[in-house]
């Protein structure tokens, strides 16, 4: 496997203008000769649709859901960063760049986030335009908020719903395009195979999830926009129907796959309550604006929130990091978390919480602006806890949320197979190793309104196609071994269903591949995570048939390719003999209990690559070159 | 937060698929926590239907935070159940009194289609987004984003409209089966910003005629929508729609249009 970056050279503020005139173009009507799939219709995959078919190419959308608008983008509460310095609080796209490189811990490509703050003020105004209503002050103009590991205000939102907006407003200018006939839509699809056509990524083979029929789709190239693959864990904020499944498909057909080991662990979600959970709820970062995060001072202290006086109570955050105080990065806000309930400190029935207080900010603001500012989020969490957040202080816990890690991608997007092009959540490029908040919307739309747009087009100019229709061999073939498999999936006639082999393996993942490994505890998963498999292929239960709508079938092969990526992922953690960002492994840490990264051996990308069924991964690196920052421990006291 | 476990009796509309009658199945929900929520009680129920070899129920779910817009059903005769602005994967089944009967059925409109079990085809509201349901600005083209300032009071009635989750519970509580809520959530949200009034006639007009070609009903005032809209859509938005539909059909250039997004209500359904 070859890894070449593909990044230009020169001054890193010129390097995307000079690469956009390198790349060469499809001269507009030859554009409509060109089909280009894109699976997923998140804010990736979808702003890539509209921004495709706006250009003149056959865009083929295909999604998991009834309709695109469900994508699990919309849930994303927050709110969006740009480089815009309205506030005149001293942005700039240079710091926008340097916050989204320190908060990945140095672990990510400085092209790409230069690029990424570049390209982010372009997204809000093309948002403003499709009519997302964001946040307003008096006089018309935008609103902006703070958000973690940022102290400029730079976050554009629309209540708490500012990922819903932002994709509906993406899945309109789809329907624009469906309308006039530039987009065909395949809702109530699952990719089970990817085809190539010497070397290249020329189509997939889909199940029809209403009808079980297998379909064959041919064209010119394949984006995934398929997210993340944080439901390995079982439990996460993630959408139930979040899968790995394309991006296994394609790693085992020579896509190599990157940094899987870092994983987010979001601080604020609501706390694990019983073993039918199903997922589990994230409240918004930008609570920790105005809430105050603490448990009590004492270990055990079992007394009611509102008995424990202010003296008992250790806010934290505030005195570990007091220049970032509760705005700390996530990954340092979790581990902090985890770290006071392992000392006795926890809250709750289980002890595995710890409070969100708004008593100061309603004190201060009054309860109406709060309730302006979060009240959907205070409703979420009453619905769900039962209890009224605006007289009790939240409990939250932290979860699995985001994955950093993901198939590896050039400056282009294009993963190691031609053709194969990676957005969003689902790529592993812009976050390093830790994500910072309000910054996946941007990364979701910048690939797909303002990258994909200008390197898909280098990639199609540059290359020969031969003429490829579904009925080529190398989808008759791939049509066989999706066949084959459910066939496999069916005929096991067992005891369990898949959801119940799903919840084991969450457990094994939470308990050592969670928010602190050890070396000991990874080798055990790898151990246990074999054994659960070989018993999902022993003993899985799946009512009914494949040619129906069949939700076990489907669950059953998501889970069949978590049982195996999972391994991968815990591989991964132990070949990384450092802590930093969403990895911490207990062997490389501070005396403090901070992240003690190596820059001198591990200052890389790590990409896997298969090696066929039952051997060990290629394991390659991709060197990361600093020009323009200097390395430094990533400090927010 | 859990008190006592709850068992229960349910009703479910069970329906192999669109050609099927269908018909109602009693299962029993066995020691339910309060604190599940009323989709995780229907994941036990097919857990267990599994396990006894029998054919789990269909339905539809995803994010299960109320955001999505995918699950969705008639619970007791009410679209996502009986709490105001909650959706079916937000309500919990501290809710219901231990030892009650539930009734369980898919939303029943003659534009959304049962599909199998609780899962009913929504593709019509997709056909009606792409009848007018956007602004008109390719990639690339937007001006600087505060060159066009949006009154705060407009913007925030916009985002009360723009909130819809596109779930049809509205079609489904509505006596004629209409989607004027959801119509008029959409003509509202983008005619009340500046950016969406230069097409603000065109879109009032080819939704309305869109909703007619995909055979929903009309609006008669009876106001079941927006009591059942999880995400507290109002009525208000219907008069609004109303409003920007005369003041385009009188007194704009902008002419009805003649054919349809959609292939036809006859063609529809299945896929």
């Amino acid at each position: 496997m070859k890894l070449d970056s593909q990044i230009p050279g020169g001054p890193l503020e010129t390097k995307w203008d000079r690469h956009r005139f390198d790349l060469k173009l499809v001269n507009p009507a030859n554009k409509r000769k060109y089909d280009i799939i894109v699976v997923g219709t998140g804010l990736a995959g979808g702003s890539a649709c509209a921004a495709l078919a706006e250009l003149g190419y056959n865009v083929k959308a295909f999604c998991l859901q009834d309709s695109p608008r469900r994508a699990h983008s919309i849930a994303a509460q927050g709110g969006i960063n740009a480089a815009k310095n309205y506030p005149n609080d001293g942005d700039s796209i240079w710091r926008l760049f340097y916050d989204t490189i320190k908060g990945g811990d140095f672990r990510a490509r400085e092209a790409n986030v230069y690029r990424l703050a570049q390209v982010s003020n372009l997204i809000i105004d093309h948002c403003v335009a499709q009519g997302i209503p964001f946040a307003r002050e008096y006089g018309g103009l935008l609103a902006n908020r703070s958000f973690g590991g940022a102290q400029v205000a730079r976050t554009f939102y629309a209540r708490g719903q500012t990922g819903q907006q932002l994709l509906l407003c993406c899945y309109q200018g789809m329907m624009r395009q469906a309308a006039a006939g530039q987009i065909k839509m395949f809702p109530r699809r699952e990719v089970l195979e990817l085809a190539l056509v010497n070397g290249q990524a020329r189509g997939l083979v889909v199940r029809n999830l209403i009808t079980g029929a297998i379909e064959s789709h041919a064209a010119h190239a394949v984006v995934l926009a398929t997210g993340g693959y944080g439901n390995v864990f079982y439990l996460s904020t993630n959408g139930v129907g979040g899968n790995v499944g394309a991006a296994w498909r394609a790693y085992k057909k020579g896509a190599g796959f990157a940094n899987p080991c870092f994983t987010q662990i979001h601080p604020t979600c609501i706390p694990v309550h019983g073993a039918y959970q199903s997922k589990l709820t994230l409240m918004s970062e930008s609570l920790r604006n105005d809430g105050r995060v603490w448990v009590p001072k004492q270990p055990g202290d079992k007394r009611p929130p509102l008995e424990i006086p202010e003296s008992e109570r250790d806010y934290y955050l505030e005195r570990i990091y007091p220049s970032f105080g509760n705005l700390a990065p996530r990954d340092i806000s979790s581990r902090a978390a985890k770290r006071m309930c392992d000392e006795g400190k926890g809250v709750g029935p289980t002890g595995l919480a710890v409070y969100l207080d708004f008593s100061d900010a309603i004190g201060r603001l009054g309860r109406k602006e709060i309730e302006s500012r979060y009240g959907n989020l205070f409703q979420m969490y009453h619905k769900i806890v039962d209890q009224d957040p605006y007289e009790v202080p939240m409990m939250i816990y932290p979860a699995v949320h985001y994955t950093m890690g993901g198939l590896w991608v050039d400056y282009n997007l294009m993963s190691t197979i031609p053709g194969l092009f990676v957005l969003g959540e689902a790529n592993f490029s812009d976050h390093g190793a830790n994500r910072l908040g309000a910054s996946a919307l941007m990364q979701g739309l910048a690939d797909g309104y303002f990258v994909i747009p200008y390197t898909i087009g280098g990639y199609l100019a540059g290359a020969t196609f031969p003429e490829v229709s579904a009925s080529h061999a190398a989808f008759h073939e791939a049509e066989a071994v999706v066949q084959a498999r459910t066939a496999k999936l069916l005929g096991i006639r067992g005891k369990r269903t898949a959801a119940s082999f799903h919840r084991d393996l969450g457990l094994i993942m939470w308990e050592y591949v969670g928010m602190g490994r050890r070396d000991a505890g990874l080798e055990k998963a790898r151990r246990l995570i074999r054994e659960l498999r070989g018993e999902f292929w022993d003993n899985l239960l799946i009512p009914g048939t494949d040619k129906e709508l069949n939700q076990n079938l489907e669950r059953a092969g998501r889970v069949a390719d978590f049982l195996e990526f999972a391994e991968l992922l815990a591989i991964d953690a132990l070949a990384r003999r450092e802590s930093c960002g969403g990895h911490f492994n207990e062997a490389f840490q501070y005396e403090d209990g901070e992240s003690k990264r190596d820059d001198v051996n591990m200052c890389h990308v790590a990409v896997w690559e298969y090696a066929g069924e039952g051997q060990e991964p290629v394991f390659h690196t991709e060197p990361l070159v600093y020009e323009n920052v200097k390395l430094a421990v990533r400090s927010y006291k | 937060m859990s008190g006592k476990s709850l068992n229960l009796t349910l009703k479910i509309w069970r329906q192999k698929g669109p050609e099927d009658k269908g018909h109602f199945e009693t299962y029993r929900a066995e020691n339910i926590s309060p604190d599940a929520s009323f989709l995780e009680m229907l994941d036990i129920v097919n857990e267990q239907l599994a396990e006894d070899g029998k054919d789990p129920i269909a339905f539809d779910h995803d994010c299960r935070e109320g955001i999505c817009g995918m699950c969705g059903c008639v619970v007791e005769g009410r679209p996502h159940g009986p709490d105001r602005e909650t959706t079916l994967c937000q309500l919990h089944m501290r809710r219901f009194p231990d030892g009650a009967t539930l009734t369980i059925e898919p939303y029943r409109a003659r534009a959304v289609p049962v599909i199998k079990d609780l899962v009913v085809d929504r593709g019509a509201l997709d056909f009606l987004i792409q009848a007018g349901g956007f602004v008109s600005v390719n990639t690339g083209q937007a001006p600087e984003a505060n060159s066009l300032p949006a009154g705060r009071d407009d913007v925030e009635r916009a985002m009360d409209a723009a909130a819809c989750i596109g779930c049809g519970a509205c079609v489904a509580a509505c006596p004629n089966a209409s989607a004027m809520l959801f119509v008029s959530a959409k003509v509202s949200h983008l005619a009340l910003l500046p950016q969406g009034r230069p097409e603000a006639a065109r879109r009032a007009l080819s939704m309305v005629a869109e909703m007619d070609a995909l055979g929903f009903g009309n609006c008669t005032n009876h106001r079941e929508c927006e009591v059942e809209c999880p995400k507290g859509i109002t009525i208000g938005n219907i008069a609004r729609l109303n409003r920007e539909f005369f003041k385009a059909a009188l007194g704009s250039y902008e002419q009805i249009p003649s054919t349809p997004v959609s292939p036809g209500k006859s063609k529809r359904g299945g896929e």
